[in-house]
């Protein structure tokens, strides 16, 4: 190791493996300094760390002393180059935040605008928002579960959660023409209405689905091995957790049925009936627990808005921000203009700044977006649940072996787009 | 303002100098840097504020008074309220003390600040870098940071930017 005495010593990408253990000596322990307990790294590339995350790790033999998360290799720019575009084109740059999430990005980016310029959404788009929003969260709720039981060796359950993640991604193919990176969602309603045979494939999934989620709870709920791997390790208070900013089912699963959704109801979520799953058990198996009961609230509250969808406008009539419908144009002047002046310009926001918080599958996700006057925003600040919640995982971790460490960073669900940005 | 507002309003103005307004019904207070952690010690020890959502900076050049302005957004479990604390910060180096003590996950929201602003934090535990690679000079979000393309050549600046590229030259 390095003694750090020259300028060449500090840690570049290329040399992980020379840990310099001063530049963290006042992370680590005494015990690191003397050389009793070892450093070493895990990640940027390993395959448990969801990710390009590189932790630090001070280990006593097995057992984790400490562990220092080392963020960043994701990060794109995403918020200095949303400063450099208009409203609408900066919108594109959200489905790449968090990549397991594009639906719920969107949405909380354009109630962040909407809330900006004071721009009003018809009903039956929110009533779409919602349940485009809670398919995401399923999407989202069933990658985590494959790759986190794929994380403690449960490999069958990846391949069916995959399967009926894909029904989803279908779904989301049939309304945008995209998988994944949508941007279906814009500011005043929506891209366009959906297409007729959008409910008879939402219906197939609620049909399907309940069963699904037994299936998986087959596998896992009761299974002893996962219960042993699961069961007390990576506790955290719920003190601890509004301590730290920890939202999103790990906040839930320590007990704080805390839900941005009942908390401050965006998008009608205030008509739906619905309950915040909430666990005792501030463990793993306790987040596990949250995050399928979540799934089973999702689906009810599809069910609710797909069965009382309204009918009428997807996006807002007001022309100053939203641009005409395509068979306006060659019958009005006024609209030709609009059009004209929102696809070059774009539209001003006011002086001010205005946060909206959405609930994500992770947790409070946020945009702060602080407008000049101009048709670009002076800021865009993201605030990633991953970001937060990553901090703790050196409370998480301390004291336990290597091995749990990989289910410790599956149970926080971390998305390193959303993290890095 | 929504009247529950009241109670923490009127005691940060009163004891701390603070100035409230309201855009779209949220509710900012504007706090001078040397009482940023007695106005947080206030907000989490007498109102419930137990959360910080997450903090940030807003770059204003080329203005420079106030350059910065550092927005910190807090969340009350209790009462179930949103607060914005804003900061302004005059100056190219501008530094300020940190709220680590009150909120210990600011460490990481200061040091994002400083990777992004330059704003430097006293008393921070681990100010260094957290997305930016160790040895990166310079801070992206602020304004006057390009964001990063190539100059285009034209004949009355041929030179001036041939020589800034990053070919061989002989």
């Amino acid at each position: 190791m390095n003694n750090g005495s020259d300028v060449n010593s500090i840690v570049h990408a290329a040399d992980f493996n020379d840990v310099n253990v001063e530049e963290f000596k006042h992370l680590v322990s005494e015990r690191a300094l003397k050389g009793e307990t070892m450093l070493l790294n895990m990640g940027p590339q390993h395959p448990s760390t969801h990710g390009v995350l590189r932790l630090l790790l001070e280990l006593d033999g097995e057992t984790v002393v400490n562990c220092i998360p080392d963020i960043g290799f994701l990060h794109t720019g995403i918020e200095k180059n949303m400063e450099y575009k208009n409203y609408t084109k900066a919108e594109v740059m959200t489905d790449r935040l968090d990549y397991l999430n594009n639906m719920g990005n969107n949405l909380s980016y354009c109630l962040a605008v909407e809330k900006l310029i004071d721009l009003d959404v018809p009903l039956r788009a929110q009533a779409l928002r919602v349940i485009l929003a809670e398919l995401q969260r399923i999407a989202s709720h069933l990658i985590w579960l494959g790759t986190s039981a794929l994380d403690l060796a449960a490999m069958s359950v990846f391949l069916y959660t995959m399967r009926e993640r894909e029904m989803i991604l279908d779904i989301f193919e049939l309304i945008s023409g995209a998988r994944m990176m949508t941007t279906y969602i814009r500011p005043g309603g929506l891209w366009r209405d959906v297409p007729v045979e959008f409910e008879s494939a939402v219906r197939k999934f609620l049909d399907v689905m309940p069963r699904r989620i037994d299936e998986y709870e087959t596998l896992l709920t009761n299974n002893d091995l996962f219960i042993d791997r699961t069961k007390n390790i990576g506790v955290i208070c719920a003190d601890d957790c509004m301590r730290w900013g920890i939202t999103g089912p790990v906040i839930r699963a320590s007990g704080k049925p805390y839900d941005v959704r009942k908390a401050r109801p965006y998008s009608g979520y205030e008509q739906y009936d619905f309950v915040i799953p909430t666990d005792e058990g501030c463990d793993i198996y306790g987040r596990y627990r949250v995050r399928v009961a979540e799934m089973r609230e999702s689906l009810k509250i599809i069910q609710q808005a797909l069965s009382r969808l309204p009918y009428g406008p997807v996006r807002s009539n007001n022309r100053k921000f939203v641009p005409p419908p395509r068979s306006e144009l060659g019958t009005s002047m006024e609209a030709v203009i609009h059009h004209f002046k929102l696809w070059t310009e774009g539209f001003s926001a006011p002086k001010g700044g205005v946060y909206v918080g959405t609930e994500s599958p992770r947790g409070e996700q946020g945009f702060y977006i602080e407008g000049n006057d101009g048709p670009y925003p002076q800021r865009v600040f993201y605030r990633g649940p991953s970001f937060a919640n990553l901090q703790i995982m050196p409370l998480l971790s301390r004291g336990h072996f290597v091995a749990d460490l990989v289910g410790i960073i599956g149970s926080i669900d971390i998305v390193l787009g959303d993290c890095d940005r | 303002m929504n009247e529950s507002f009241e109670p923490v309003v009127n005691a940060l103005t009163q004891r701390l100098g603070a100035e409230a307004s309201e855009f779209r019904g949220e509710v900012t207070l504007m706090i001078a840097p040397e009482k940023i952690v007695d106005a947080c010690r206030i907000l989490r020890d007498e109102f419930g504020f137990e959360m910080l959502i997450a903090a940030t900076g807003v770059d204003y050049w080329p203005e420079t008074k106030p350059r910065f302005n550092v927005i910190y957004l807090i969340y009350s479990f209790t009462h179930n309220l949103n607060l914005n604390l804003h900061v302004p910060l005059d100056g190219n180096a501008p530094h300020l003390p940190t709220v680590e003590g009150i909120y210990p996950n600011a460490n990481w929201y200061e040091r994002e600040m400083w990777d992004m602003f330059g704003l430097r934090f006293d008393g921070h535990s681990d100010l260094r870098r957290i997305l930016m690679p160790a040895d990166w000079e310079g801070h992206p979000l602020r304004k006057d940071y390009p964001l990063g393309y190539e100059e285009v050549q034209f004949s009355f600046n041929y030179k001036e930017v041939d020589s800034k590229k990053p070919y061989a030259k002989d």
